[in-house]
């Protein structure tokens, strides 16, 4: 064992069953983009037994094909020998950082995005940067086409910014707007305040309106799945414990959360704490309780919309929500009980989209030869509006679109529910 | 090697196709065996006159090349024991052309098999090899491998629908041979001479493959039976009744319970054999009606129960389930050796019988399942690679089953090849005069032994 006993490393009968047949390179985003053996979840998993079993160094390069994998999960879920390659690469993100940590990664992820007041101080550039004009100034005297490729790519990322974090604008408590039915917790995951507030926003709406009392503890942290990202699954746990206890103070019958990546890892806190006895029990009834928006919605009887969203519209799976929690359905339930919906699926709906958090800034290439068959994809809908779940997913279909040149928009599947409601209303 | 081989095979297919990290090396060890040796380099090229230079290369500096596809083989063929340079066909994944008049597809060799079967349905045209492998495997490796698949029976195999191939030969001269022509008697055929090689002869980078019109319905049954000699009877009492289904895919018990652990996808564990029987045509008038007369045979040998798939996702199911048995075998033991033995049909019941005694004799169990129609079976061995005993036991064990396979007038391999795993049984299985014969071709051929050296033949050059 080439490991000091401390460091935390995948078990073997998580690599040692992979019987190398090959198929997980079918369903790899990043092998079907380079067709290289080292790109691909099998390589990964060999990769990761070598190294574990002492016959390879822990290199950085090695650690490198760890984090070249974009976690969509496609290959756990094609396994027929159930090996998780995915959460392999993830695990020894993990063993990397036990081993040599670097420093940088302990300030982000242990010291900023756990303080949500921090993290708004951070983004308060960008806010600025929007709403005084100077974003609008950029694009009309095109500076933006003197940024290199990649910068105007980020940029083009950005959704519009809301003035406030929406944070600091809902209240505590949202009542139902008729009778209460249900007492609704719901976790405001970062990206969801601080970028795409407006669609949290209709979130809380649509809840009220379906007979939900709506919670908003305002010192939530960030889930974690960015720290688990970046190898540190130790920051995780903390981050989950800081959560559970402030839903815990809370009587609550659900908690719901409009963003895919909140949604999956929230409901593997349960896993993550079951070793601890000081938090199993409370782990378990908190993971249990969690529901994505359009989980819920279905699951309750839900108030048919009378106005009409006239659109052709199509749905791209996020990965966090399709094969982390098996929700696929229930989106496209949602958006075809609006009148007027058009609704086309989209070819290869659930093939990763090349976001995976932060690939467009650490992978750019990789994420954005991924993301340009998502759009070719696209392009053969003729969809006017492309609809996701996901904050990441939005980002990287905003940059794909302006990339190619598309005249789509993005959406979250709720705001078009929201926007249906609310047409019924004025037609009134 | 010598370094400025490294600076050379740069200059020919550029530094991002060159890869010779200590991490490329050992992911371009493995095929889909337990085996693995590292190369010395691994190269994507992607034009077949890269292809040529690299093999002028290797042939001045006398360096083994080992040329692989998706690496899904079952033979250990792509695994380069002898180093040197692992020659990765990936890369030349594109599609030449598309004759739509002729019914011919040209395309590189590192054309995903199932992406070309999509690609020709959408104009109704049928390429019909069906490998397990078809969506991890390349048509590259299907032709150099000769692939069959469950449609065999019906449809034939690989080599049957390969009407041309670019080769490039070891001294790097490109051999084109065949063409756009059904027929075509000219000569000696060449093609046919490649297909089926495991890179020892040549390096395939491109190929025209025949299409056939696309059978629009499919009926799939799965048939039980309380013994394999009944459902193996059924097969031929089938065949015998002028019907010839697409597929007939024999499952013994061991497999379904396997996969049944594995998938959950509710099929019933307690028969000894299963029949999973289907019959495609352009009709579904005509389909139905053989299905059905199929079923009313299935009867008469001694059928306890027929299920027909009602729709399209039933018969997803059913094959979702045979395609999965070999993956699935993982989740039962650590490590899987899977032969792909062939005997004539009615010899597939004895078959069954002595590679269960072997099982018995040896206390490692023994996975059957195969094609009833063509009567190629895969008994599967379960066992812990890092058991050196059990190391040993396969062995024997191994050797048994090919006993079995050519003592009823059989053959080591019907689809999977030789590589490194069978080549000590092929002058047991072929004769000292087949065996003296390949071996002049080869040395006609590679007269160097760099092309796969080690591979299929037993060793001349020594």
């Amino acid at each position: 064992m080439p490991f000091d006993n401390k460091i935390i490393i995948p078990n073997e009968n998580e690599y040692l069953n992979c019987i190398r047949c090959g198929l997980c390179l079918a369903v790899c985003p990043t092998y079907r983009e380079y067709k290289n053996e080292t790109d691909s979840p099998r390589g990964r998993v060999a990769l990761a037994r070598k190294s574990l079993e002492d016959e390879l160094l822990l290199s950085t390069n090695l650690v490198e094909q760890m984090y070249s994998c974009l976690a969509c999960l496609a290959c756990n879920d094609i396994c027929p020998a159930g090996i998780k390659p995915a959460d392999i690469a993830m695990e020894m993100r993990h063993v990397a950082e036990q081993v040599k940590p670097i420093p940088w990664k302990n300030t982000l992820f242990g010291k900023l995005i756990n303080n949500p007041d921090k993290m708004e101080l951070t983004t308060w550039p960008l806010r600025v940067y929007q709403n005084l004009g100077l974003r609008w100034l950029v694009h009309t005297l095109r500076i933006n086409k003197l940024f290199p490729k990649q910068l105007r790519d980020l940029e083009n990322m950005l959704p519009r910014q809301p003035k406030q974090p929406l944070r600091q604008e809902l209240p505590l408590i949202s009542r139902a707007t008729n009778q209460s039915k249900y007492r609704v917790g719901f976790f405001l995951g970062c990206a969801q305040s601080l970028m795409f507030s407006e669609e949290s926003a209709a979130t809380v709406r649509v809840l009220n309106r379906n007979g939900c009392t709506v919670i908003t503890p305002k010192e939530t942290v960030c889930c974690g799945t960015p720290a688990a990202g970046y190898g540190r699954q130790d920051l995780v746990i903390e981050h989950a414990k800081l959560n559970i206890e402030l839903f815990g103070k809370e009587e609550l019958d659900v908690i719901v959360t409009d963003c895919a990546t909140c949604g999956s890892k929230l409901k593997e806190y349960a896993e993550i704490l079951e070793g601890d006895p000081n938090w199993a029990e409370r782990a378990k009834t908190f993971s249990s309780k969690i529901r994505d928006v359009s989980e819920f919605l279905v699951s309750i009887p839900l108030e048919k919309p009378q106005g009409k969203f006239k659109a052709r519209i199509t749905y791209h799976d996020p990965c966090h929500l399709k094969r982390a929690q098996k929700i696929w359905n229930e989106p496209r339930e949602l958006l075809q009980m609006i009148d007027g919906v058009e609704y086309v699926e989209l070819p290869e709906a659930d093939w990763c989209c090349g976001s995976a958090g932060s690939q467009l800034i650490t992978h750019y290439e990789t994420s954005t030869r991924v993301l340009d068959r998502k759009m070719e994809n696209l392009k053969s809908t003729g969809a006017e509006i492309i609809t996701s779940g996901c904050p990441g997913c939005q980002m990287q279909l905003m940059t794909g679109i302006q990339r190619s040149g598309l005249n789509v928009k993005v959406m979250h599947p709720i705001q078009l529910l929201d926007q249906a409601y609310n047409a019924k209303e004025k037609e009134d | 090697m010598y370094p400025q081989i490294f600076i050379q095979l740069e200059k020919i297919v550029g530094k991002k196709s060159v890869l010779r990290t200590p991490e490329d090396l050992a992911v371009y060890s493995y095929d889909g065996t337990f085996e693995e040796h590292n190369p010395d380099v691994v190269v994507l090229p992607e034009t077949t006159e890269q292809v040529s230079q690299i093999v002028k290369l290797a042939a001045k500096g006398r360096i083994p090349i080992v040329t692989r596809g998706m690496a899904s083989g079952l033979a250990a063929a792509s695994v380069p024991f002898s180093g040197g340079i692992a020659l990765v066909m990936t890369r030349m994944d594109k599609l030449i052309e598309l004759d739509l008049e002729n019914a011919i597809v040209h395309v590189e060799a590192g054309f995903v098999t199932a992406d070309l079967q999509t690609l020709v349905e959408k104009h109704n045209l049928f390429y019909p090899p069906d490998p397990s492998s078809i969506r991890h495997s390349t048509i590259g490796g299907n032709i150099a491998c000769n692939a069959g698949g469950p449609r065999c029976l019906k449809y034939g195999v690989t080599g049957d629908y390969v009407l041309g191939l670019t080769v490039v030969l070891a001294d790097g001269q490109i051999l084109k041979t065949g063409g756009k022509v059904i027929k075509d008697v000219v000569g000696y055929d060449l093609k046919s001479l490649f297909t089926g090689s495991e890179g020892t002869l040549g390096i395939i980078t491109e190929a025209l493959l025949k299409l056939i019109a696309r059978p629009k319905y499919a009926r799939t049954a799965l048939i039980e039976f309380s013994s394999v000699e009944d459902a193996s009877q059924t097969v031929n009492a089938i065949l015998l009744a002028g019907i010839v289904p697409a597929t007939s895919e024999l499952m013994d018990q061991t497999a379904i319970n396997c996969i049944e652990e594995a998938m959950h996808l509710g099929l019933p564990t307690d028969v000894a054999a299963f029949l999973l029987i289907e019959s495609d045509g352009v009709e579904l008038e005509t389909t139905t009606r053989e299905i059905e007369e199929i079923a009313k045979i299935c009867e008469q040998n001694g059928a306890t129960k027929i299920s027909l798939a009602k729709d399209e996702s039933e018969r997803a199911n059913l094959w979702k389930a045979r395609r999965s048995i070999s993956p699935s075998l993982a989740r039962l033991a650590p490590n899987k050796l899977g032969e792909d033995i062939t005997v004539p049909r009615s010899a597939i019941p004895e078959a069954v019988k002595r590679l269960k005694a072997i099982s018995a004799k040896y206390g490692l169990p023994i996975v059957i399942f195969g094609h009833a129609g063509d009567g190629n079976l895969h008994p599967n061995i379960l066992f812990n690679k890092r058991d050196p005993d059990q190391m040993k036991t396969v062995e024997l064990m191994v050797a048994e089953e090919f006993e079995v396979a050519l003592a009823l007038g059989g053959t080591l391999s019907g689809e999977h090849g030789v590589g490194t795993l069978k080549r000590p049984y092929m002058e047991r299985a072929l004769g000292e005069v087949s065996v003296g014969i390949q071996m002049k071709i080869k040395q006609v051929l590679d007269p160097l032994n760099i092309l796969n050296p080690g591979k299929v033949l037993p060793d001349y050059m020594e």
